[in-house]
C-alpha cells in the first residue's frame, strides 16, 4: 500500500521568468487520509498539484508517490497512480462524447477497446452520470462536467486524487453531490479550495500555504478555528464552525 | 452566435453517434467515396445539367440508409447556398454564348453554367454532410488519419471542432465587456481591437497548454485512440465497389438522357 503515500521534500519550483512559487514545501500524506490545501490566492496551491504528476518538474528538492520519485522518466507510470482533476473541466473534456473521454486514459494506457469501456461505464456510474454517456462534454451543465472529469479521472483506477477547486462554479445542488461524492472516496486526495465548508465536511487534514510555504499543517478543527491564522492568511473561519448546536 | 453554432454541431455529432447500415461502415470507405464522388461531378464540362442529376442518388441513398433527417442536410445546404449564388451570379450576364439544347431551344450559356455550378455545389456539400453526419468527426478524422492524413493534422482537426466555440464564447464575452465600457456606439478604434484579439490568443494559448496537460495527465503519447476499432468488412467492399462502378457509369453514360429516351421511347 505504501504507493498510495504522497510526500514532498523540500520543493522549490520557480517559474521562467524568476518568479518562486513554491520555496521548501515538505509534507508527508499516507494512504486514504483525505487532506485540504488551503491558502490566499497566488499560495502557490496550483502549483504544488502540478508537481504531484509530474506536470511540473522541481527546480530544488523532491515529491514522492509511494517508492517512486517523481521525474521526467518515471511521469507516465505516475499519473496512472495520481488522478488530477483539474480545474476547468472544459480543459478537461475533449472528446466528441463522454464515453469516449472518459474511456480516452484507459485506452491510452493499452486497455482493449471493450475493456476501456466498461471501465469507463463503471466510472461514469460511480459519478452517478452513465446516462449522459453518449452526450458531447460541451452540452453538459457545470455540475455535470465536474462529475464526467472525475469520472475521466476513476477510469484509470488511481491510488491519489488530486483536485483543484473541485466546487468552483457549481450551484448548490451540485456542490452537495460533489461533497457526497468526495466523501465516498477511499483513494488519498489532495484538494485545493477556498470553499472552507467543503473541507470541514471532506477533509480532516489541512495544509495551509503562502507565499510558497506550508504556514501550518495539522487537524482541519483545529487550524480552521484559529482565527488569527485564518485571517492572516487570507482565509477565514468556516461559519459552521462559529455556532456549535447541540443537537 | 456561439450558442446557435454549437447547437447546431451538437446535432451533427447526435446523427453521428447514431447506429445504422452507413454509420457501421469504416470512416475511411465513406471517405473515400465521397472524395471520388466530388471529383466525378466536379470533372463534368461547364455545361453539363442532365447528367448530373443522377449522381444526386448518393446523397440521398445515405441520408435514407442513415436514419439522418433529410431536412437536417438541406438546412446546411440553404446555410452554405449564397456562397455557390455568389460564384455563379455574373456566368449569365458575362457569359451570352448561345447553346443549343434539344428541342430547338436556345439559352445563353451562363445560364447553364450558373445552374451546373448550383447543382454541384448542392451535390458535393450534401455528400460531405451526410459523410459527416453518418460517420461523426472522430472517427471521420481517425479514418483520414489510416488514410495518410499526417496524424498531427488529424488531431488538429479534431480539436478545432471541439474549441472553436470555446474559443467564440471568449471572443463574445471580451466584446461585451469592451460593448459595456464603450460610451455609447461608437465603434472602438482598430487599436482597441488589436488589443482584443492579442488577448484572445493569449487565453487560447494558455488553454491549448492546459488541455496539453490534461491529456498528458491521462497518458497522451500521441496517438487519439477510439472506442471502435476500424476495420474492413465485406459491406466496405460492397459499398465502395458499388458507388465507385456507378460513378464510373454515370459519368461515361448521360444517364439521365438514357432514361428519358427510354421511357418516352424516342430512339438515339
Amino acid at each position: 500500500m505504501s504507493h498510495h503515500i504522497v510526500e514532498a521534500r523540500d520543493l522549490s519550483f520557480v517559474y521562467p521568468g524568476g518568479h518562486e512559487a513554491l520555496s521548501g514545501v515538505s509534507f508527508r500524506i499516507t494512504h486514504g487520509e483525505a487532506v485540504a490545501l488551503i491558502g490566499p490566492n497566488g499560495a502557490g496551491k496550483s502549483t504544488l498539484l502540478l508537481h504531484l504528476n509530474g506536470s511540473l518538474l522541481p527546480a530544488r528538492g523532491e515529491v514522492r508517490i509511494g517508492d517512486l520519485p517523481v521525474t521526467r522518466q518515471t511521469a507516465p507510470r505516475i499519473r496512472r497512480t495520481v488522478g488530477m482533476v483539474f480545474q476547468d473541466p472544459d480543459d478537461q473534456l475533449f472528446m466528441p462524447t463522454v464515453l469516449e473521454d472518459v474511456a480516452f486514459g484507459p485506452l491510452n494506457y493499452g486497455l482493449a477497446p471493450a475493456e476501456a469501456e466498461d471501465r469507463a461505464v463503471a466510472a461514469l456510474e460511480r459519478v452517478g452520470m452513465a446516462r449522459l454517456r453518449q452526450q458531447p462534454p460541451y452540452t453538459l451543465s457545470a455540475g455535470e462536467k465536474r462529475a464526467v472529469a472525475i469520472a475521466t479521472v476513476l477510469a484509470m483506477s488511481p491510488d491519489v486524487l488530486v483536485m483543484d477547486e473541485p466546487s468552483s462554479n457549481l450551484d448548490p445542488r451540485g456542490r452537495r453531490r460533489l461533497i457526497e461524492l468526495l466523501k465516498s472516496f477511499e483513494h488519498t486526495r489532495i484538494i485545493a479550495t477556498h470553499d472552507l465548508e467543503l473541507v470541514v465536511e471532506v477533509c480532516p487534514r489541512v495544509l495551509v500555504m503562502d507565499g510558497g510555504v506550508i504556514v501550518a499543517q495539522g487537524p482541519a478543527h483545529e487550524l480552521l478555528n484559529n482565527e488569527d491564522l485564518m485571517l492572516r492568511h487570507g482565509l477565514e473561519r468556516p461559519h459552521s464552525l462559529r455556532h456549535h448546536h447541540p443537537h | 452566435m456561439g450558442v446557435s453554432h454549437s447547437a447546431a454541431v451538437h446535432r451533427m455529432e447526435i446523427f453521428g453517434g447514431l447506429d445504422s447500415p452507413m454509420h457501421r461502415l469504416d470512416a475511411r470507405t465513406k471517405a473515400l467515396v465521397t472524395v471520388a464522388f466530388i471529383a466525378t461531378v466536379m470533372s463534368f464540362p461547364r455545361y453539363e445539367l442532365s447528367a448530373l442529376t443522377p449522381f444526386f442518388l448518393y446523397p440521398f441513398a445515405l441520408v435514407a440508409l442513415s436514419g439522418v433527417p433529410p431536412g437536417f442536410i438541406l438546412k446546411k445546404l440553404l446555410i452554405a447556398a449564397p456562397f455557390a449564388l455568389c460564384i455563379g451570379l455574373f456566368n449569365p450576364l458575362l457569359d451570352r454564348q448561345p447553346v443549343f439544347l434539344a428541342g430547338g431551344f436556345a439559352v445563353a450559356g451562363g445560364w447553364l453554367s450558373f445552374g451546373s455550378i448550383l447543382l454541384r455545389f448542392a451535390l458535393t456539400v450534401s455528400a460531405a454532410l451526410t459523410l459527416l453526419a453518418c460517420t461523426g468527426m472522430s472517427r471521420l478524422c481517425a479514418g483520414l488519419e489510416r488514410l495518410g492524413l499526417p496524424k498531427v493534422l488529424a488531431v488538429q482537426l479534431l480539436f478545432l471542432y471541439r474549441y472553436i466555440f470555446v474559443i467564440a464564447d471568449e471572443a463574445l464575452r471580451m466584446r461585451r465587456g469592451l460593448e459595456l465600457r464603450s460610451s455609447g456606439g461608437r465603434s472602438p478604434s482598430p487599436r482597441v481591437y488589436g488589443s482584443l484579439v492579442g488577448h484572445l490568443l493569449l487565453r487560447a494559448m494558455d488553454r491549448a497548454q492546459r488541455i496539453y496537460s490534461a491529456m498528458l495527465a491521462r497518458g497522451f503519447n500521441g496517438d487519439m485512440p477510439t472506442l471502435q476499432p476500424a476495420r474492413l468488412h465485406g459491406p466496405d467492399i460492397a459499398f465502395a465497389g458499388g458507388w465507385l462502378a456507378f460513378f464510373v457509369l454515370a459519368r461515361c453514360w448521360n444517364l439521365a438522357d438514357h432514361l428519358g429516351r427510354l421511357l418516352t421511347g424516342v430512339r438515339p
